[in-house]
């Protein structure tokens, strides 16, 4: 079969000339499920940055609104959010270990490293709760102000998804620990492992824009 | 015990609300019962409520959506019947209810009739046209759309319990703070639209990722169909807005229930800023709408030219400039907010020349039609009318565009009828065009011709009379959200509007009916071919309504049109029958009543978020997270369906298409 046997591609736009026989099968068709399922969280922890950007914002709006309470300067510990950082960094290089312990399928290491990770992630949650209460203690709620109401929200929306987090983490020991490696099992854990990055992209985010140019002012 | 909930909040002293609500009680009562009589509860359960069926699920966001349209169409009515009354005299409709109308007016028909509507026809048709056997996340699909009805439900509520917002479809604050408005109404707001908000999102990101990850066979990006490269640009405005409405509507959360300043008028608040977040939502927003309503138009004015969509490429190139554009444009809608010179010229020339992407488009369809071999069928009709009624609502945008002119124009009537003039115009009449033309595909028979061909007739006429009064209203200076008024010159144009409206009633009326008459008349309507229009792409390469698995074999693709391809390879080469098919297993996911129950706790906790039952809050999200946990523990997400089973169905269906297609063979 030639071009010349279907009229309409041979007289319609330009992009049509292209016949049936010579096109070469371009696209292989749909891709694996752990592709799919990588892409699609990958997609949802873009939407996840959207919405913590709109929080980054209004917190920059916001930042000099102090309503003749306490700025950031006042406030902020660097010693105790160092400690947070160092705590969430390193349950990260868990995470990373415990993504190697299932690829080779070892569910020793896999719990130990997802407990590590679990710790250190609940370690800087509580020094994040410690600093919120040692604020609201000082009278320097989030009601107290719209910065403190900014910064609370911004730096809190992090700790809710570092909760999740930790929900999610202990489901996942717990799923491993039933069920063993399965192929859905392993794509969660791959979606697990994006979240918890993510998380830490996020807080360098926060570290730099809110306390160290924070207490900088 | 039951926080701020009591029997004050049943309006026992207005008997509107009160009439309306017991009315939909009853209907939805003898609708249960008969269902409950004639014994339909495990199928409807079995094959709708746990289904994670794509085609399925669509249909279902269509029912909300058109369901949704009846309730936002009554506050239309009643609206448009207080104007033409309320002439030197207070109307039938005291402020507080007028208020709570137009609000729950502008939020029903944005958020749960426009979205579920484009949502579900994306639903049903783009993994068809992609040539595959579902979307990305079939289970999580199942969750967004039951989300989405929450929210639905949630505002239907507040209807009987309590009441609902005052504030306009856009909860500006100050008035939408804690302190200008102590009731619950804001509450029911924001909570279903918080909880309807994250299954849009859920259906945004399934639908990205099906068109990028998804596509059958030698289906490039250049040969997908328009009406998939718009679901791809629409969604992704999803993935980049929604989370923008989210955030901004916890912040208004926050400063309702915990008394932090984000937007206050105390202690620094800023409510500038909830203007320009909400809009940096709402512009694209916008467009997720009217972008999926394009590429239905795409589809119909193609296939009833019988030719190519002209242009193909610019319409890619077009529908992707709006895609990025829409992003720039937001601060038009508050031109009057004072930021000065400098920002409103860069945004009133944004808002310009995003036109232009628009006016290709126009272009594009106008050429595919010059030359082509045109049937007027009703989706058709519904193309031709959108053509000459968007392109008069976007120039009257490009008017609104112009800083000095909006300034005299801004929150008149002018604009009311010019975002009514684009969204009915473009929305509402495309998501009827995907409605009658791809109804057949879903359900396997037609619409009544006759019927829809009315409808249309007096929903565009309809349209007019009601719109070209408050374009003119509005240039005499009349306001919009006003509750009475006492400018004479004002009356005409209301009483004008008040009759256009019913006509789009009469208009409605006739869907319905079409509907009705149609489904008693289904064996003559019957479409046994699986292509009533001479489609071009490749949903109308299936039965209707198509197997749950939609392809026996999935198709390879080797050009754009895919199906028209196929269709004239089979002529070229006189092939009668088809090939003895090889055919597989196939595996499909199990259905789910995930969705379902988690949109039943989600439905408790707004409940209770709403009225501050706190109790109930914590059940609500225990219940809810149970559920993802059941869930997770499942062994078995899909089932087989062996080869054996596939060659039957494929089989009959071959035969029934083969059979109809002799009988319109012998027609010239």
């Amino acid at each position: 079969m030639t071009d010349a046997t279907l009229p309409y591609v041979a007289h319609g736009d330009p992009h049509h000339v292209r016949g049936m026989q010579e096109s070469v099968i371009a696209h292989e068709g749909p891709a694996p499920k752990r592709i799919v399922t990588g892409f699609g969280f990958w997609i949802f922890l873009l939407s996840d940055i959207v919405m913590f950007s709109c929080f980054f914002a209004s917190y920059s709006v916001l930042l000099g609104q102090t309503a003749g309470g306490p700025s950031g300067a006042q406030l902020f510990d660097l010693r105790s959010v160092a400690a947070e950082t160092a705590f969430l960094l390193l349950s990260s290089f868990a995470c990373g270990m415990a993504s190697i312990a299932a690829d080779v399928r070892s569910v020793r290491w896999y719990q130990i490293a997802m407990a590590v990770t679990g710790l250190l992630g609940l370690g800087f949650l509580l020094l994040e709760v410690r600093e919120f209460t040692d604020l609201v203690s000082r009278g320097a709620g989030p009601t107290r102000s719209a910065f403190l109401s900014a910064f609370f929200t911004l730096v809190g929306c992090h700790g809710v998804h570092v909760t999740a987090g930790l929900l999610w983490l202990l489901t996942m020991m717990a799923q491993v620990y039933t069920k063993g490696f399965r192929a859905d099992i392993m794509r969660r854990m791959l979606c697990f492992a994006l979240f918890w990055h993510a998380l830490d992209i996020i807080w360098v985010a926060i570290f730099s824009i809110v306390y160290l140019i924070g207490s900088a002012t | 015990m039951l926080g701020k909930l009591n029997w004050s909040a049943i309006p026992i002293d207005q008997p509107i609300p009160l009439f309306a609500a017991g009315l939909v009680l009853v209907i939805i009562l003898a609708v249960l019962a008969w269902a409950g009589i004639k014994g339909y509860y495990p199928y409807i359960w079995r094959e709708w409520i746990t289904s994670v069926d794509h085609k399925r699920i669509g249909v279902m966001y269509v029912l909300l959506a058109m369901v949704m349209l009846l309730r936002g169409g009554t506050d239309a009515i009643m609206m448009r019947a207080q104007q033409a009354i309320a002439y030197h005299s207070g109307g039938y409709l005291p402020p507080q209810h007028y208020d709570q109308i137009f609000s729950a007016h502008g939020t029903i028909m944005i958020f749960f009739m426009g979205m579920p509507f484009v949502i579900g026809l994306m639903n049903l048709i783009v993994p068809l046209q992609l040539g595959v056997r579902d979307v990305a996340f079939p289970t999580l699909n199942s969750v967004g759309f039951w989300l989405t009805a929450t929210g639905a439900l949630l505002i239907n509520i507040s209807l009987v319990v309590g009441e609902f917002a005052r504030t306009g479809w856009l909860p500006y604050p100050p008035l939408s703070e804690l302190r200008y408005s102590p009731g619950v109404g804001v509450d029911y707001y924001l909570w279903s639209l918080e909880i309807s908000g994250i299954g849009t999102l859920v259906a945004g990101i399934n639908l990205v990722t099906t068109v990028l990850k998804l596509r059958t066979r030698g289906m490039t990006y250049l040969r997908m169909p328009m009406f998939c490269w718009t679901t791809l640009a629409s969604n992704l405005l999803i993935i980049a807005a929604f989370p923008i409405l989210t955030a901004t509507l916890t912040m208004l959360v926050l400063d309702r229930y915990a008394g932090f300043h984000f937007f206050t008028n105390e202690a620094g608040g800023n409510l500038m800023m909830f203007v320009n977040l909400i809009w940096a939502w709402g512009h694209p927003e916008v467009y997720i709408l009217v972008l999926p309503a394009f590429g239905i138009f795409s589809e119909v004015v193609a296939t009833f030219s019988s030719k190519p969509l002209f242009g193909y490429r610019s319409m890619v190139m077009a529908t992707m400039a709006i895609c990025i554009i829409s992003f720039c444009v937001w601060l038009h809608h508050f031109f009057t907010m004072g930021a000065g010179p400098d920002v409103n010229a860069v945004f009133g020339i944004a808002s310009m020349i995003i036109a232009v992407p628009t006016g290709v488009k126009i272009y594009n369809w106008l050429f595919t039609m010059y030359g082509g071999r045109l049937r007027f069928e009703t989706p058709m009709l519904w193309s031709v009318g959108f053509m000459v009624t968007f392109t008069i609502g976007g120039l009257t945008g490009v008017l609104l565009a112009v800083p000095p002119a909006d300034f005299v124009l801004h929150n008149s009537l002018f604009l009311v009828a010019h975002f009514h003039n684009v969204i009915i115009g473009g929305v509402l009449f495309g998501a009827f065009a995907g409605y009658t033309y791809w109804f057949p595909k879903a359900f396997g028979f037609r619409l009544h011709e006759g019927l829809g061909k009315t409808a249309f007739w007096f929903t565009f006429t309809g349209f007019w009379v009601t719109f070209v009064p408050l374009y003119a209203a509005g240039l005499l200076g009349m306001t919009r959200r006003l509750q009475h008024y006492d400018v004479a010159e004002w009356r005409p144009w209301m009483i004008a509007a008040g009759i256009g409206t019913i006509l789009l009633t009469i208009g409605i009326v006739f869907q319905i009916l079409q509907l009705a008459v149609s489904i008693r008349h289904r064996e003559e309507l019957r479409d046994a071919t699986g292509d009533p229009w001479d489609g071009r792409s490749l949903e109308w390469a299936t039965s209707s309504p198509p197997p749950v698995f939609n392809f026996a074999i999935t198709p390879d693709v080797h050009g754009e049109d895919a199906y028209w391809l196929i269709k004239s390879h089979a002529k070229q080469q006189q092939i009668t029958d088809h090939e003895e098919r090889e055919y597989k297993d196939i595996e499909m996911p199990r259905n789910s009543p995930t969705g379902f129950v988690c949109a039943f706790f989600a439905t408790v906790m707004g409940f209770a978020l709403i009225w501050h039952i706190w109790w109930m809050v914590v059940l609500g999200g225990i219940g809810a997270f149970a559920t993802f946990i059941a869930f997770a523990w499942r062994d078995h997400d899909e089932y087989l369906i062996p080869a054996a089973e596939v060659a039957r169905v494929d089989r009959a269906n071959l035969a029934e298409r083969r059979a109809a297609m002799s009988l319109v063979g012998s027609a010239p």
